[in-house]
């Protein structure tokens, strides 16, 4: 087990260095940032001080060398724009992403699993029909699409929810949070609501799948044939041996809900890392891309590298699988 | 070669009883369900839509000599103030007749995402097959990257080849075919190593067949069924990164919008209560993703055997 822990953090550390590294190089790939930064007025001269300023003169090999050593010591650089650690902007809106996609992954989890669970039990039923069908629709519905007819109906049409913004916010540990005050909670609905649906449909779907295929075992079979109550089998047996995949998705797919939430948090002006991202990109406030990207690596780095070793706690096949291979 | 015919085209002996051909059984089993069967011909209808837009389009969206900027941000229905014509879905900021500007969107959207779709299929098929079939190191290599990529959600991966190589066609079908390569070469590589234990192969190799044709006569047409599946989702999944990098400013340029693009136009004048620039090609482009995931859904269903009983 140990081994098999450290081995996966030293494949973690590998990705981390090799992505590091093609962020660097393709953020650098990007436009002149001086163009930008510098009065269109400015002469040689002073283009040239301000580019030797940012560091921008030497090779990119060194450059990259000096991001290294500075980014091991947490210095991912200064923003060119906000002139402000970049790695300090990023951790200041993290929580806000963070809240958002929480949020988010509990409304999909609350309403996705039982629902997927019925689907499964019943799939010719009206109701695992229409939680099919609504399933597709969730699928394909264009999630920034939603996000603006939410905004039509209930903000403009209904004039109930705010359309921007993340409202009032309070400490927790620390910490601003929208979700403990009224105001918050009003601006929070519509940006998890609209984050949610696409995981929604999809722990639906895994649901209903491993359930049809659950209820085919010989397992569910026996324990219907011990005379045990449907409750109990769909409760204990089934539920029990569905879960595996669904935990999996679930801790994958929080990193794919922040993500995602670039596109939600540009529609609500949500005040998050992803709005920041395409600000950046707009501006080409390089350090800011790369202290995003590398943020959001370590973070799906650390995910993936969570959910394999709680995998291999919780079936011991994918630990002796890892272990007979090598 | 002599005896044993590697096609099925020999016909069934007479004494068996008659046989539906494979085709007729996949085309009366696709019909079962009539959710599907709604789907494809939504599918095929909007497809001809997008073929003959140039025809069917009251104006070319994209000439600006055609676009009338006195009709600008009109009302569906409403009517052009030089030529009398009613713009039946409104009109955006430029002047843009929305229903044509959806005719030729959706004719982008769908160029973009089979384009981009089939590019990455020749790519992760080449990828899988090569995997699965030569094993060891190149195995490794291959399945390393294509998991290291899958780790990463396709958006991210997406919005900074984009944020690097600028807009453009080409340029988003690029970063479309970097995020979906990977999806096949897992696939193919996982049927084909499936297949490739099954008796028919140790058959052909019996018959000391050519290693190329048995990768391409007997392996790859046996690994195609799962890959349909998931080639036909994929196409939806790329149309809706297209439109939402679209909409982000990442995507295609304005001069020639995509759906996404129409309704990122639209957005800004949402809050003013002109919701139909943003709200029609919407409902284009979620027609034309629920088609398209509609037939994918009942091929799954038909080619999972695990569901057969």
């Amino acid at each position: 087990m140990l081994a098999f822990t450290i081995r996966r953090f030293g494949q973690s550390l590998f990705v981390l260095v090799v992505m590091s590294f093609l962020v660097f190089i393709g953020v650098y790939a990007i436009g002149n940032p001086i163009e930008l930064l510098v009065n269109p007025q400015a002469d040689e001269i002073e283009r040239a001080r301000a580019t030797a300023a940012l560091g921008l003169d030497k090779p990119i090999l060194e450059q990259y060398g000096t991001f290294l050593a500075r980014g091991a010591q947490g210095d991912l650089g200064r923003s060119f724009v906000f002139n402000v650690p970049a790695i300090q902007l990023i951790l200041d809106r993290l929580p806000a992403t963070l809240e958002l996609a929480l949020a988010a992954m509990v409304i999909a989890i609350a309403l996705g699993i039982p629902l997927g669970l019925l689907a499964g039990l019943r799939p010719h039923s009206f109701a695992g029909r229409a939680i099919m069908a609504g399933s597709i629709l969730g699928f394909s519905l264009p999630t920034f699409w939603v996000g603006l007819v939410l905004i039509m109906f209930f903000s403009v049409h209904l004039g109930w929810l705010p359309p921007n913004g993340r409202g009032e916010t309070v400490a927790l540990f620390g910490v601003q949070v929208s979700f403990l005050t009224w105001d918050g909670l009003k601006h929070l609905a519509m940006p998890a609501l609209n984050l949610a649906l696409f995981k929604l449909s999809l722990l639906i779907r895994l649901t209903r799948a491993s359930t049809r295929e659950a209820v085919l075992q010989d397992y569910v079979k026996y324990a219907r044939a011990k005379g045990l109550g449907p409750r109990r089998v769909i409760g204990v047996h089934v539920l029990k041996n569905i879960l595996i995949p669904i935990v999996t998705v679930i801790g994958l797919e929080l990193g794919s809900v922040i993500a995602f939430a670039i596109i939600t948090e540009s529609i609500f002006a949500w005040p998050g890392t992803g709005k920041l991202l395409i600000d950046s990109i707009n501006q080409l406030d390089r350090p800011v891309i790369v202290a995003y990207l590398l943020v959001i690596v370590t973070i799906f780095i650390a995910i993936n590298f969570v959910v394999d070793v709680l995998y291999s706690v919780l079936d011991p096949r994918v630990r002796l699988g890892a272990a007979a291979a090598h | 070669m002599g005896v044993l015919a590697d096609d099925d085209t020999t016909p069934a002996p007479a004494a068996a009883a008659p046989v539906e051909s494979p085709w007729r059984r996949f085309a009366s089993e696709f019909a079962e369900s009539r959710l599907a069967l709604l789907g494809l011909a939504m599918l095929v209808a909007i497809i001809a839509l997008a073929l003959a837009a140039p025809w069917v389009s009251p104006q070319n969206p994209y000439d600006l000599a055609q676009l009338d900027v006195m009709d600008s941000k009109l009302a569906p229905g409403e009517r052009s103030s030089t030529t009398g014509k009613p713009y039946w879905l409104g009109t955006d900021d430029q002047g843009r007749d929305m229903l044509s500007g959806i005719f030729y969107g959706i004719r982008i959207s769908l160029f973009v995402g089979v384009t981009s779709t089939v590019i990455a299929l020749a790519i992760g098929l080449a990828m899988g097959l090569a995997a699965a079939y030569f094993g060891g190191k190149v195995d490794a290599v291959i399945m390393r990257i294509a998991d290291i990529q899958l780790s990463f959600p396709s958006i991210l991966i997406a919005l900074v080849l984009l944020a690097m190589l600028g807009q453009g066609v080409g340029k988003i079908i690029v970063a479309l075919v970097t995020v979906q390569w990977a999806y096949y070469a897992r696939t193919v590589r996982s049927s084909a190593m499936v297949e490739r234990q099954k008796e028919y192969i140790e058959a052909a190799q019996v018959l000391a067949l050519s290693r190329p044709r048995i990768v391409f006569r007997h392996l790859l047409p046996n690994c195609l069924p799962p890959l349909i599946v998931v080639a036909t989702v994929q196409v939806a999944h790329a149309i809706q990164l297209e439109a939402a990098l679209s909409f982000l400013g990442l995507g295609l340029p304005i001069t020639e919008p995509s759906i996404g693009l129409l309704i990122s136009n639209g957005f800004q004048y949402l809050l003013s209560g002109k919701y139909w620039i943003s709200f029609y090609p919407g409902l284009a482009l979620l027609a034309t993703i629920v088609a398209i995931n509609l037939v994918a859904d009942q091929l799954r269903d038909i080619l999972n055997p695990r569901l057969k009983k």
